[in-house]
């Protein structure tokens, strides 16, 4: 299934044959680097090349007068969740990938996309070539709902559906079915807040985005009316954040419908709260109590969508239509909580509640996933064991992003937590913790097992030029790009 | 490019209005062929008296970034914080990472209380995005939205120390977000 150029099909006999040293240095930027250089340079390599990626490589490029960082990254195309993750209609996120463009443009640092780690070339191989190996290959997994029906067609993951109108590979085949009017999302994140937008917002809008054509076709024919964003727990406990409730609230064609009991009793709790959880709460209750201004009255009058808040609901099945071919609704235990604050627990009461329902998206949560036995993983938390971004137990082995401290937080979050683990790496070279006295052959060793293996990877420069495609695609209908979804597609534009 | 448009939208739609410098929804650019981040144009405060750009560099104003160094920059009236960082090139790691368009905290500076009270009135959205940073004070604001002025002239702003005391030394722990 590995996209691959085809005329290195024929290659790999020719390579054994010629052996390491006979390839020219002209494909082997980084044993030209190393060979000219006076002492080793230390080797790194970042496998994964997200935000996560980017920060750690721009923090020891920064930091490092010659440090040679390399970030693989198992698609043709690089940022990661920035591209696949980031809603289509926030732009202003995305302007991160400038900086990461400066960063792959160093001289230091090469991208080698198409290479699956742990696949076309193995942990092992990258210890043996680098002096240091840096995981920041994220939380590719997701959470499971683990109730019945949960496989019915109508039932999907928020990954696989973000990854879908974000125009992922893996997920371009979804067709999410669209035809109910009800959706629920399962998930009081961001990303349920994402997913509502997305089903919400009025096709113009989005017609101005990177989302993907195919999504667009689909969702603007799609039924989708209402949207339910259901917790377990309550309004205290959502884990949303308040920029994106703000937009939800104001997003235009549609108005909030929310219980007004859910918020009536708050108001003693919210004075006390840290000042986000305040100010968030605020909100909340503002939009669900407070009666709009004759203005917004009548823009909530005229919206013929609407979404709101489902406090206190876990769910407990997917009940399939008559046919049993598809969900038809979803079955909710209620819940009360126990404790309070963040550490509340959701515990059943014994009741339950049925929503109707044609379209349900669990956004449960992400979830890593190993990556090599070879390298310790915490299954219970889903993380790699680390101290400040050392791999427990694991000389030269490192951790950055989500697969260090599990799939939470904003792009800066993962941006300081790539630099502190950076900072790690940088401190252990200072002290001789992090030995490099050996010259290591880096991007070049592995070049050579890729070749053999028939794996040609991407360059940053052939980034470029995907890059370059899909923006003149997306000039064409007015978006700030058109995406390629089929990874054979990227390859075939950059293998000519 | 219609990079700017959704969020104008959504900001003319739904009838909010930035009180401070209002550059940032009207001039926000993509800067994809920009790559060197002299992105000049995109945080530039255009309140009034500097639309046209001061031209004198006649202003200062002194960072202490996480290190402990203090950088002192010469700045322009009506140039933004952020701004002046990324003109002079100042080493503080991360800062201005959404470029302006207040959909990040990276620009996050702690002041003085008696400039801070200079700083004029502070907009929902930049209290939204100062929810999200670390080492939130009272005296917190994002450098993007900060336009210079003689009234804060020659003052020293904090980078806020980062987020140890927010996760310390975790082995296989969860943070909090």
């Amino acid at each position: 299934m590995s996209p691959r150029c085809s005329w290195l099909y024929r290659l790999p006999g020719r390579a054994l044959l010629g052996g390491i040293r006979t390839l020219p240095t002209t494909r082997c930027p980084g044993l030209h680097r190393s060979l000219t250089s006076s002492a080793h340079p230390p080797q790194i390599c970042i496998v994964g090349s997200g935000p996560a990626g980017f920060y750690t490589a721009q923090h020891l490029l920064r930091h490092h007068t010659q440090a040679v960082v390399d970030i693989y990254e198992k698609l043709p195309v690089p940022f990661g969740l920035v591209r696949f993750g980031v809603a289509p209609d926030h732009p202003e996120v995305k302007n991160v990938i400038n900086t990461f463009t400066q960063t792959a443009h160093s001289e230091r640092c090469t991208f080698l996309g198409n290479v699956t780690v742990g696949r076309d070339v193995t942990i092992e191989e990258l210890q043996t070539a680098y002096h240091a190996v840096v995981l920041s290959y994220g939380a590719e997994d997701k959470r499971l709902l683990g109730i019945p029906g949960e496989n019915l067609p109508g039932v999907y993951s928020a990954r696989d559906f973000v990854g879908w109108y974000n125009g992922l590979p893996d997920n371009r085949h979804l067709s999410p079915d669209f035809s109910a009017e009800t959706a629920v999302i399962l998930g009081q994140g961001n990303v349920a807040l994402d997913i509502a937008r997305i089903l919400l917002s009025p096709i113009d809008l989005l017609k101005k985005t990177d989302i993907t054509q195919t999504a667009l076709d689909a969702l603007s024919n799609s039924r989708i009316r209402k949207v339910w964003l259901v917790g377990r727990r309550g309004p205290l406990q959502v884990a949303f954040t308040i920029k994106e409730l703000r937009e939800m609230i104001i997003l235009p064609g549609t108005r909030p419908a929310n219980n007004p009991s859910d918020y009536q009793n708050l108001g003693d709790f919210i004075k006390d709260l840290p000042r986000p959880r305040k100010r968030l709460t605020e909100l909340l209750v503002k939009a669900a109590l407070e009666k709009p201004g004759e203005k917004e009255a009548l823009r909530r009058s005229q919206s013929d969508r609407e979404w709101g808040l489902r406090f206190l609901r876990s769910p407990v099945a997917v009940l399939p239509s008559e046919d049993g071919k598809k969900a038809a609704g979803i079955r909710l235990s209620v819940t009360r909580l126990e404790g309070n604050g963040e550490n509340a627990v959701a515990v059943p009461t014994g009741e339950t509640e049925d929503i109707p329902c044609g379209l349900i998206l669990s956004s449960i949560g992400y979830k890593s996933v190993p990556i090599s036995s070879s390298v310790p993983f915490l299954h219970k938390n889903g993380i790699i064991p680390n101290s400040m971004g050392r791999v427990q137990d694991a000389p030269g082995l490192y951790c950055s992003g989500w697969v260090k401290r599990g799939p939470t937080g904003v792009i800066a979050t993962t941006m300081t937590d790539s630099f502190d683990t950076a900072q790690s790496l940088l401190e252990d070279i200072k002290s001789g913790a992090l030995n490099y006295s050996e010259n290591r052959l880096g991007a070049s060793a592995i070049r050579e097992l890729l070749l053999l293996r028939g794996i040609q990877p991407v360059s940053f420069s052939d980034w470029e030029k995907i890059d370059a495609v899909e923006a003149a695609r997306g000039a064409e209908v007015g978006k700030p790009r058109e995406k390629i979804l089929d990874p054979e597609e990227m390859l075939q534009l950059v293998c000519r | 490019m219609a990079y700017h448009t959704p969020k104008l939208v959504r900001m003319l739609l739904g009838g909010l209005h930035v009180n401070v410098c209002p550059r940032n929804f009207t001039h926000v650019q993509k800067l994809a062929t920009n790559h060197s981040r002299g992105f000049t144009s995109s945080a530039r405060c255009q309140d009034g008296q500097s639309s046209s750009g001061s031209t004198d560099d006649n202003l200062t104003v002194n960072f202490i970034n996480r290190h402990g160094e203090t950088l002192k920059a010469t700045a322009k009236e009506g140039e933004s914080l952020l701004e002046v960082v990324i003109r002079h090139h100042l080493n503080i790691d991360g800062f201005g990472a959404c470029e302006g368009t207040l959909a990040c905290s990276t620009c996050h500076l702690i002041f003085d209380p008696k400039h801070f009270d200079q700083l004029g009135p502070i907009s929902d959205e930049e209290m939204d995005m100062l929810d999200l940073a670390f080492g939130l004070t009272d005296t917190s604001r994002l450098g993007c939205q900060i336009c210079m002025s003689k009234a804060i002239d020659g003052m020293t702003v904090h980078v806020p120390k980062d987020v140890a005391d927010a996760r310390g030394e975790t082995v296989g722990q969860q943070s909090q977000n």
